[in-house]
């Protein structure tokens, strides 16, 4: 990388990277060459002329495209010459030939490149008197984008994206010279779960987004980066806001990260901040009704809730879930006020859907080790619907051919089109097929040729993480100097975990405390962030366990099914309502800002639970957040080098290392019985939209979720004998539900996928969390 | 001798060498059964005699030129593939479009074999390993003709498996186009043949012949080229270079239509034939139509700068064409005799490009559209003073800096050479602007008498035109 | 049912067999198309997709890039006139506006009964032989007005349909190669050797 090329750069001797583009040398040297196509994240097409410079290799000047001409020792690159500015001139005043001056309604006036470059590289003047090109303007291209035909200057930015960065080509050019338009086909709208990066790449205004049509000009907006926290992929953004409410997030490039593109769920759920609905004042419960109270009534009432469960029977009583959506200063307040201050070892962030605390103990790979890996292997969900940019990473690696996929799922994911080797399993049965694999020649072969990255996740929430973590087991075994990736679907996740949300001595996790609650032991559940009844996989337990809980404290943003019977309601602060880090699923820790003040009279989480330990009679002894960033960088093994200065001067983020010691968490045992032949193996996994607070919030995303239903390999189907959108009968011994079927290639022969947490019948219904793996039977009506 | 019903549009009329057009005087030349009585494949048995690398050597010493419109030596151009990268594949431009060029269509038509021979040579001598025959939509019965060669040739054991007994097998699959000029730029062609929009690729600095069909190493020939290949082995470079002149030898077609007395295509001999010979000769076009004057000529296709009478007496010899301000092209002649309507002559031939234009490039997409829009007014009579500069400006961003161009005596205007720096990846852009530069250069006056005078106000960018 | 239908998706199948890469086949799959339904529907653009993995918004991308596919139906013979200046020097305009007379429809029109289609069209590769026109791409050379007018009344009387298929149908000889000759497609990323007839080296001159 660090092989360099004598170049003449406008007159001044510049060493340019052996292979990079002139375009990209010039701009490291200070030098912006104007450009419309070129985007250094897509492979140069050379399509709109305006990176065209004077280049001289020896032959005298040559006009040459620096978006496509890679940089050659001795090369003289004027980009400043008559003839360049001829032709830059020249160009603009092509590009606006046809291109309507509607700049005062654009919503992209202000920041647009066109509009930019036309006053620093164009004539000045437009010479062209003729009929300009008509569209019917703007069009719906899909859910959120629309499309200005008129406006487009046909650069190839947002078909590129969604031909070689999505996977999604959705949308293309058609017809051709001066009647090129941009098109979907007829009846498929580019329903990509990235489409609104094509959004922000364009250069002109002519796709522009629903959610911030209109909203505001980009002058009035104020700006901060900061980091997503939809999931734990943990992508940069810049949060902007005007008159105090958050109106875009923005992609922010950064390399180990996100490459400047966010999936759709993560860059709009931002609705939900500014939602009506918001929990907004804290409530106390009485005589059945909430009542609005004051921070000081609320905070008092709860520390009156707990003392008499710990009164009743112990500090054991009370059991502090969630966190795993807040900031690591929020995770690290909770775990303290529930560890120290209450005194319980039932704390725990994760809601039965995530990954063991020991697994942090392993060797982690990071994003970019994981995509520059030999072989990825991948015992992990579908990544394009959990951790949508992490599959953008590990699509591209693939796509590059940089690395191979070897994956096994129990269903087709969005890899399994990109993956060397993809293996089906029918949950259960993991270690078998894993075992396997490793003794076939050609995967062994694979897997010694290099570094190896495992990403390893949760497959199925209608079974426990046994099999899983076994199949693992083996696999690390097997390749020895494998790191593994933990594919953790919660924003904070990992950074809750580390940081001591986590079980205490004897402490109980989520599937003990909601058992335990349901056997009258717990008298006091604390809901920090967290909704039982739409995460927790196993909804029977889940409602029992609230209903066995004598008292509930709520902590959240907005009022959930699992919190609408609490007895006190402490509103929290949502996303860009507050400051503090977050990490990502490599460990990776990043700023969140504070953008917009907190709305109505939401606090952050730290500081409810400082508040609330007050009330206990403790004192955290924090007045600011970066006091408990500071706190955490003394007292949390491996959280040595983040300190707010640090994560201030690497806005990437600090990496984490790995904690000292965690205790190791007993698995689950029980093996997957065989499958009586009438039954189908429920496999139940996430969809990127699903009911989640933030997408049900969201207008732009809310109707997105496609719904409950069950999905069976077409022949499966036959062997039911119904039909293809007929409702069916799906039941077993715990539960029977109504929902319609869907012919899949993509499930197993002999397996019944559903989604989780869609609109419709609850598929937790069904779902036993104890047991190894969960098997239904389908009948027709 | 002459012409013959079954070729409409052929001539053969003198005493010429014909390589590439011998059995065009067959009615049934585009049968296995005519190719191989009158000495078919026997160029491909020469091949296999010897090894690649001599057969290689061969076409190199011919300096066989390309057809298709550049010019580059086709044994050059074999020569690019990196060493060591496989495998090659052999694509065949039979996606002729050019205005005023029809060559290859008719070798199609009445030589398939030819052809098929001489792709067969081709794959043996490079390495080729598939070869796809890409052949222009519009010509259904060049279709035809291909694709009955290829049955009868693959059941006569000529293609596929272990050829002729040896150890050389190729397929050639035939590729049918579905009218998009464009297409005939190699690049376009190579999209094209990928099965997407024939929008062509930048070339340096990867040219097919590094980076291809499938991203592999390709050579792109064209009909005419790839014809010459059975005559060069059954014969020899020597005898090939004994024909015309060093810089240009052998023969080439030509197609002449427009004002003349006897349009037609003709075999020339290459480098020695002048334009006057073509146009006024007896066994060619026999001078123009009428006893008109001639007004003017397109030399080289209708990307090729025009010429006037002051260059008739130019050889077909690109440098001497070159240095006179046009080009050979692809072997097309249209003649414009004196009753001639320049503006309207030129507009056809802008019309033709803008309509053309795939629309990758913004100089191209754009500024041949807006050059068709003028010339469109000036013809209808609705042009301004502005609009000749104007065009000429629009121009400048296409091909910025001095554009070549004829002398002329009657203006008394030197020459400027051949080529030209240009901003579009292909000659797309750069033909649109040719024409409407040739006329308004040589013809200004025409233009001018067809302005009504009225003043233009220019419109600032920063208002609204909505 | 406009998708492809049985016998030509037997043919799809051998042709995209011919490509390395299946997308190759997308324009001459698009021709099948239009051979079968006289232009192209939407469901044989989302069929083809299918065939060739591609998605539909690229096929139709591919699909209207090239002037021979139609997007909706045309009459049953599509009179092509060139118009290029070959053809304009000598006299395509004229004929185009007698063209138009004749059939009552402009340019770019389709007559009533569903007949003819009429469109002016760029170079033919007929050059000498101008004014040039084509009928479902079979050429007529040096035609003028009275030649049009007989041409079209016997298209019309169906004396020409032995020569000129209806519109759809370009070449009707087929290339088809015979298994047992056939050397199967080369993959570009399957093969790393030069060709066996090639010299050790693999080096060329």
């Amino acid at each position: 990388m660090s092989e360099t090329v004598p170049v003449t750069l406008n007159g001044r001797a510049i060493e340019a990277n052996k292979g990079e583009l002139i375009i990209a040398a010039a701009e490291r040297h200070g030098v912006y060459i104007p450009r419309f196509c070129y985007h250094e994240r897509m492979s140069s097409v050379g399509m709109c002329r305006m990176c065209i410079c004077e280049v001289d290799t020896g032959r005298g000047p040559q006009l040459t495209p620096t978006c496509m001409v890679a940089v050659a020792p001795n090369m003289i690159i004027d980009t400043e010459s008559e003839m360049t500015k001829n032709v830059q001139q020249g160009v603009l005043e092509l590009l606006l030939a046809n291109h309507p001056l509607d700049c005062p309604v654009c919503d992209k006036g202000g920041e647009c490149p066109l509009q930019d470059q036309a006053f620093s590289h164009g004539p000045g003047e437009s010479r062209y008197i003729e009929e300009k090109r008509h569209f019917e303007k703007p069009i719906a291209i899909s859910d959120i984008v629309y499309l200005d035909r008129e406006r487009c200057i046909l650069c190839d930015r947002c078909t590129r994206f969604a031909d070689e960065v999505a996977g999604d080509a959705l949308i293309s050019f058609s017809y051709r010279g001066n009647e090129t338009q941009i098109t979907t086909f007829p009846d498929e709208p580019f329903s990509s779960y990235f489409s609104g990066n094509t959004v922000q790449i364009c250069p002109v205004g002519a796709l522009t987004a629903k959610p911030f049509r209109f909203k505001a000009r980009p002058w009035d907006l104020s700006q901060q980066e900061s980091t997503c926290t939809t999931c734990a992929v943990g992508c940069r953004i810049v949060v902007e806001s005007s008159r105090d409410e958050v109106l875009r997030y923005m992609g922010v490039d950064s390399e180990p990260v996100n490459h400047g593109w966010l999936c759709d769920r993560g860059r709009f759920n931002f609705e939900s901040v500014n939602s009506p609905d918001r929990a907004l004042q804290p409530l106390v419960r009485e005589r059945d009704e909430l009542r609005g109270v004051s921070w000081n009534e609320a905070l008092a009432a709860a520390a009156r809730l707990i003392n008499e469960a710990r009164a009743s029977g112990g500090a054991a009583r009370v059991a502090v879930i969630g966190g795993a959506r807040g900031t690591n200063e929020d995770a690290y307040a909770w775990s303290r006020l529930g560890h120290e201050v209450i005194g319980t070892p039932n704390v725990y962030s994760q809601m039965g859907d995530g990954l063991p605390a020991d697994l942090l103990l392993l060797e982690r790979a990071t994003i970019d080790e994981a995509a520059n890996a030999t072989t990825i292997v991948l015992l992990a969900p579908d990544l394009k619907e959990e951790l949508p940019v992490l599959y953008l990473r590990l699509r591209e690696a693939s796509e590059k051919k940089r690395s191979r996929i070897l994956e096994f799922t129990p269903k087709q994911t969005g890899l399994t089109r990109y993956a060397w080797r993809s293996i089906g399993y029918e949950p259960g049965s993991q270690v078998a097929v894993v075992e396997e694999a490793l003794a076939d020649a050609d995967i062994a072969a694979q897997l010694a040729k290099g570094n190896v990255v495992v990403v390893f996740g949760r497959m199925n929430l209608a079974e426990t993480i046994t099999a899983g973590v076994l199949a693992l087991n083996r696999l690390l075994k097997a390749v020895p100097g494998s790191k593994l990736l933990p594919a953790f679907r919660r924003g904070n996740s990992l950074g809750a975990l580390q940081v001591g949300m986590r079980t205490g001595p004897d402490g109980l996790n989520i599937r003990g405390v909601l058992q335990a609650a349901a056997d009258g032991k717990i008298d006091c559940l604390v809901l920090v962030g967290a909704d039982p009844l739409s995460d927790f996989p196993d909804t029977d337990l889940a409602r029992r366990g609230l209903a066995g809980a004598r008292r509930t404290i709520a902590v959240d943003t907005f009022l959930s099914a699992s919190t609408a019977r609490a007895d006190v309601v402490l509103p929290a602060c949502a996303f860009g309502e507050k400051d503090g880090t977050t990490t990502n699923l490599e460990g990776r820790v990043s700023k969140v800002v504070r953008q917009v003040s907190p709305a109505g009279n939401t606090r952050p989480d730290w500081m409810i639970a400082s508040g609330l330990a007050l009330a206990l009679g403790s004192d955290l002894g924090y007045a600011d957040v970066d006091e408990i960033t500071l706190d955490i960088a003394i007292n949390v093994p491996g959280f040595e080098e983040v300190t707010a200065a640090s994560v201030a001067a690497n806005p990437d983020g600090v990496v984490a290392g790995v904690p000292t010691a965690i205790p190791p968490v007993g698995l689950l045992e029980g093996v997957a019985p065989e499958r009586n032949s009438y039954d189908l193996r429920l496999v139940v996994s996430r969809t990127l939209y699903d009911q989640a607070a933030g997408t049900a919030h969201s207008p732009s995303l809310a109707h997105l979720p496609r719904g409950s239903a069950v999905h069976l390999h077409p022949l499966d189907v036959a062997r039911v004998g119904t039909r293809d959108g007929v409702e069916v009968k799906v039941f077993n011994a715990r539960a029977t539900v109504v929902m319609p079927v869907v012919a899949d290639a993509s499930v197993l022969r002999g397996t019944a996928w559903m989604p989780w947490n869609n609109p419709g019948p609850n598929v937790g219904e069904l779902i036993d969390c104890f047991a190894a793996v969960n098997d239904v039977r389908i009948e027709n009506l | 001798m002459s012409s013959y019903n079954w070729a409409p549009g052929f001539i053969d009329d003198g005493d010429r060498a014909q390589i590439v057009t011998s059995r065009f005087q067959y009615e049934d030349g585009h049968t296995l059964d005519r190719y191989l009585a009158t000495g078919g494949y026997a160029g491909l048995k020469a091949a296999l005699a010897r090894t690649p690398t001599q057969v290689h050597e061969e076409v190199k010493a011919a300096t066989l030129l390309g057809r298709g419109g550049a010019g580059f030596p086709a044994g050059t151009k074999w020569g690019l593939c990196p060493e060591g990268k496989w495998p090659r594949y052999l694509v065949v431009n039979g996606d002729e479009s050019e205005p005023g060029t029809y060559k290859d269509r008719l070798l199609m038509e009445r030589d398939p074999h030819q052809l098929i021979e001489g792709c067969l040579i081709t794959c043996y001598a490079v390495g080729l390993s598939q070869c796809f025959l890409y052949v222009r939509g519009e010509m259904a019965l060049a279709q035809e003709r291909v694709a009955a060669a290829l049955n009868e040739a693959y059941a006569a054991g000529y293609i596929g498996r272990n050829i002729l007994g040896s150890k050389f097998s190729v397929d050639i699959v035939l590729h049918w186009g579905a009218g998009a000029y464009v297409v005939g730029e190699e690049t376009a062609l190579i999209e094209s043949l990928e099965g997407n929009r024939g929008m062509p690729r930048l070339k340096p600095p990867f040219f097919p012949a590094a980076i291809g069909l499938y991203g592999k190493p390709t050579i792109v020939n064209n009909v005419e080229t790839l014809a010459n290949l059975p005559w060069l082995l059954t014969h020899s470079a020597a005898e090939y270079m004994a024909i015309g002149t060093p810089t240009s030898p052998g023969t080439r077609m030509i197609a002449v239509s427009g004002h003349v007395r006897r349009p037609g295509v003709f075999e020339i001999i290459n480098g020695t034939t002048t334009f006057r010979d073509l146009l006024y000769g007896d066994e060619f076009c026999q001078g123009i139509r009428d006893d008109n004057e001639l007004k003017a000529f397109v030399p080289g296709g209708g990307s090729a700068p025009w010429f006037l009478p002051d260059q008739l007496d130019l050889p077909f010899e690109a440098k001497l064409v070159g240095a006179a301000g046009s080009m050979l092209g692809s072997g097309a002649v249209m003649v414009m005799d004196e009753t001639t309507d320049i503006p309207v002559a030129a507009l056809t031939l802008a019309r033709f490009y803008a309509h053309e234009s795939c629309g990758k490039c913004v100089p191209c997409r754009e500024g041949a559209t807006w050059l068709e829009r003028i010339m469109e007014r000036l013809v209808d009579g609705h042009g301004t003073e502005n609009d000749l500069d104007q065009l000429l400006e629009i121009g400048q961003t296409i091909c910025p800096g001095p554009f070549p161009h004829a002398a002329s005596e009657r203006l008394g205007l030197a020459a400027v050479p051949f080529p030209f720096k240009m901003t579009t990846i292909c000659f797309v852009g750069p033909s649109a602007y040719t024409p409407v530069h040739s006329a308004v250069t040589l013809f200004r006056s025409e233009f001018e008498a067809r302005i009504v005078k009225r003043k233009l106000i220019p419109v600032s960018i920063g208002a609204s035109d909505e | 049912m406009t998708r492809l239908n049985d016998a030509n998706q037997v043919l799809a199948r051998e042709i995209i067999g011919r490509y390395p890469k299946a997308r190759s086949a997308t324009i001459p799959l698009l021709h099948v198309a239009q051979q079968q339904n006289g232009y192209i529907t939407q469901e044989a653009i989302a069929h083809i997709a299918e065939l060739v993995g591609a998605t539909s918004a690229e096929v139709l991308g591919t699909c209207t890039f090239y002037e021979m596919f139609k997007m909706h139906p045309v009459g049953k013979y599509l009179i092509n006139i060139c118009t290029t200046m070959s053809c304009a020097l000598m006299g395509a305009e004229q004929l185009v506006t007698h063209a138009e007379q004749r059939l009552g429809i402009k340019a770019g029109g389709t007559t009533p009964d569903g007949l003819f289609t009429l469109e002016r069209v760029e170079c033919q590769a007929a050059c000498t032989e101008a004014p040039c026109l084509q009928a479902n791409y079979r050429y007529r050379y040096r035609v003028n007005a009275a030649q049009l007018d007989q041409f079209l009344d016997d298209l019309a009387e169906g004396q020409l349909d032995a020569e000129i298929p209806a519109h759809g149908v370009v070449a009707r000889v087929r290339q088809s190669i015979p298994v047992d000759r056939a050397v199967s497609v080369v993959a570009p990323d399957d093969v790393h050797e030069a060709p066996v007839w090639m010299p050790l080296s693999g080096t060329t001159a």
